[in-house]
């Protein structure tokens, strides 16, 4: 009765449309909000998963999900914040000075 | 008990009695040696402070250890035959299990003219040195070493195992290291050092696998354990055991082929030339052979081995004195001629032990009268050692000229002096028991009259050949003293042959001198020897005394000449065959290092470092890059879970 395809699946396209996202866009808050779309497409299926199972493990493992991405946007916007700051720019590929 | 050989020769074993039995003043033999060696302690240690009186303690505790080893002597004259051998255990030295090494002291008949010689002798240089050192910063230092030399050279003698001996025979080393080199600010003082002290290494490799023998083949170092068990070791491990300590002697006591170091020894001051040369340091390898009667008597092999490396010895020394133009270096190959007699006479066994004795003791006299005469003329002569800038000194200098001719009369074997007792028993003995030998023997002595002459002349004969600022003048009476005490010991020394006293006083160590034929009357062999150095000397006379001598040395002179010079090519040898393949040795082996095992490590370092350069590449410093590669690991490990799984 519960036929969980539909949510996989969206959770799928959810997912590669943020993977495709963080690997060809460059604006760092774009990144970052594909970041975040691919974290809730996870929940997403975790969810789904939860409830085909019918228990809910899943669903802890979801809010867990959502706890650490609200922490990680703290950290992460900040980061992005002084690196505007510094640079003038949002873009990922400026800040490419760690390197060999 | 006696030891018997394979030809029926005896040999007495060593059976001391105890000191506790002995009493008296064999109770104080251990201040024998403490005594200098406690003067080098304070001397060392007291640094500064001691140099206002450093010299006088360093003389005193020498004449009392000389007082002492009389005391000892004339203890031990009043005794029976048998109970003359004495040890004194001080302590246990080394004690491993049931396996005890003891510091214990022998003295016997043999030991005690060791000691009179190595102590009076020893005296004597420590007073003629105050003199001599009077101007040197340095005198106090100089006087702890002297003292450090008897100390070790009593341990030497008076040890009654091979490893206290071995103490003694370093402590020699050492002390002859530190004096040798004494004018360290002279770079050929300082190598000269260095050479000894290699060189007497070689020797110690003998001694100390020596050593190992006796550990293994019976047990102890002792030598009253190893002559009571002599018998009953094989040839083999006997001749071993007589190689190796030939090799020790050979090093100490300069003999071919460890011969190279006593001329360069010449470096340090003259007094440390008349200690090596007469008391200590070169007269020990005739002890160690003289004293290891129960090894060489049973090992034959190491017996002949002896008597061809003395013969060789005592020519190569006698042709290099004939050519040196330096008094000191003239002396030295005429001490290494005379310490190859004494090895040629303790390699002739039985018959010769005592012989090699008499001549080690008179030859102490009559060299360090020379070699403090030398002293003495260089004192004069502004430290030159040049014998063509002398000449005429015997007007400048009567005192060291009178002394340095009892010397020299007695060293060429003029009759009635020491050396003529000495030199003419070793050559008969040599002459009867080993033809060849006692033929090298005679011809040596002819070649000893020959150098010795032509020293005299050229030092205190002659014209003037004096460099313009040198006024010669007598030494001092602090260094007169000794020559004229030395030089009456040079004539008188023949006395302790006389009545046989000095055969019969040693035969309890060496054994009786069996009888044996002379084929002529014992005369004949004087009156042959006398005669052979009469032609010596006069050789000399006619090439040397009644020819102009020019103060630069010739250079056309025959190839014998040249090589004499050269210390017939001693050095050129020991070059060749030594120290040139070591060098390629250790070349070759730098080269092996460096190519092979450090390029082995190079390489694989390189190797690991590029491939770390390339792999830095990865690195791009672009987020989206490293996102992509963690994509890429995440689907590999998914297609991974996927292949397994189906």
């Amino acid at each position: 009765m519960n036929d969980i395809t539909p949510y996989i699946v969206l959770s799928s396209i959810l997912f590669t449309i943020g993977s495709v996202g963080v690997l060809t866009r460059r604006n760092a808050i774009v990144v970052f909000m594909c970041v975040e779309l691919m974290l809730n497409a996870c929940n997403l299926a975790l969810v789904a998963f939860a409830r085909q199972h019918g228990d809910l493990e899943g669903q802890v493992a979801a809010f867990f999900v959502m706890v650490v991405a609200a922490a990680e946007v703290v950290v992460g916007l900040a980061i992005i914040m002084t690196i505007f700051r510094t640079r003038r720019s949002a873009s990922v590929d400026d800040a490419s000075l760690l390197k060999y | 008990m006696l030891l018997f050989t394979a030809d029926g020769h005896a040999i007495p074993v060593v059976d001391p009695v105890g000191s506790g039995d002995a009493g008296g003043v064999f109770g104080l033999l251990w201040l024998v040696i403490a005594l200098p060696l406690l003067g080098a302690t304070i001397l060392l240690l007291g640094g500064r402070r001691t140099d206002a009186w450093g010299h006088w303690l360093g003389t005193a505790t020498a004449v009392g250890s000389f007082v002492l080893s009389l005391l000892v002597f004339i203890g031990m004259l009043g005794r029976e035959e048998g109970e003359r051998a004495v040890v004194q255990h001080l302590w246990d030295w080394v004690a491993v299990g049931d396996y005890t090494v003891g510091l214990d002291l022998l003295v016997d008949p043999l030991s005690v003219l060791f000691l009179l010689l190595i102590t009076g002798v020893g005296s004597l240089i420590h007073v003629y040195s105050i003199g001599y050192m009077e101007h040197d910063p340095r005198r106090r230092r100089f006087f702890a070493y002297l003292n450090l030399f008897v100390a070790a050279m009593l341990m030497l003698v008076l040890s009654e195992n091979y490893l206290g001996l071995f103490l003694g025979w370093e402590g020699v080393g050492l002390a002859s290291y530190l004096l040798i080199g004494f004018w360290q600010h002279k770079p050929s003082a300082a190598a000269a050092a260095k050479k000894a002290f290699v060189i007497n290494r070689v020797g110690d490799i003998g001694m100390s696998l020596a050593l190992a023998m006796f550990f293994v083949t019976f047990g102890s170092a002792s030598f009253t354990v190893i002559s009571a068990n002599a018998s009953g070791a094989s040839e083999g491990a006997l001749t071993a055991i007589g190689f190796l300590l030939l090799l020790g002697a050979c090093g100490k006591s300069a003999q071919v082929p460890l011969q190279a170091w006593l001329l360069d020894a010449m470096e340090g001051p003259t007094p440390v030339s008349a200690l090596i040369h007469a008391a200590t340091m070169v007269t020990a390898g005739v002890y160690l052979v003289v004293r290891s009667n129960f090894v060489f008597e049973l090992a034959p092999a190491a017996q002949t081995a002896v008597v061809v490396v003395a013969t060789v010895t005592l020519l190569w020394g006698a042709v290099i004195g004939c050519a040196k133009d330096d008094i000191k270096k003239a002396l030295a190959g005429s001490t290494m001629s005379q310490i190859g007699y004494m090895m040629l006479a303790a390699g002739l066994g039985v018959y010769g032990y005592a012989f090699a004795i008499f001549h080690l003791i008179t030859h102490g006299f009559f060299k360090a009268n020379m070699f403090l005469g030398a002293g003495s003329v260089m004192h004069g002569m502004n430290d030159d050692v040049d014998m063509r800038r002398y000449g005429a000194l015997r007007k400048a200098m009567p005192v060291t000229f009178a002394t340095f001719a009892m010397g020299y009369l007695a060293i060429i074997g003029f009759p009635g002096f020491s050396g003529f007792w000495s030199k003419d028993k070793i050559i008969e003995t040599a002459l009867v028991e080993n033809p060849i030998a006692g033929v090298c023997a005679l011809l040596g002595a002819g070649v000893t009259g020959f150098y010795m002459t032509r020293l005299m002349l050229m030092t205190f004969f002659g014209e003037k050949r004096w460099k313009d600022d040198v006024h010669p003048h007598e030494s001092p009476s602090l260094m007169t003293g000794p020559l004229v005490a030395l030089a009456a010991l040079s004539v008188l020394g023949g006395v302790l042959y006389l009545g046989h006293w000095i055969t019969d006083w040693l035969s309890p160590v060496v054994g009786e001198i069996p009888e044996h034929e002379l084929p002529v009357p014992a005369i004949v062999f004087s009156i042959v020897t006398v005669a052979v150095v009469a032609v010596g000397v006069a050789a000399a006379w006619f090439l040397v005394g009644k020819r102009e001598i020019p103060t630069t040395p010739p250079s056309d002179v025959s190839f014998v000449t040249k090589a004499a010079r050269a210390d017939i090519y001693g050095d050129a040898i020991n070059e060749g065959l030594v120290v040139e393949p070591g060098r390629r040795l250790t070349g070759a082996l730098l080269t092996f290092d460096r190519t092979v095992v450090d390029g082995t490590f190079t390489t694989g370092a390189s190797v690991t470092g590029g491939i770390g350069q390339g792999l830095r590449r990865v690195q791009t410093g672009y987020v989206r890059s490293y996102a992509l590669s963690v994509l890429g690991g995440v689907l590999l490990v998914l297609v991974a879970l996927a292949v397994v799984n189906l």
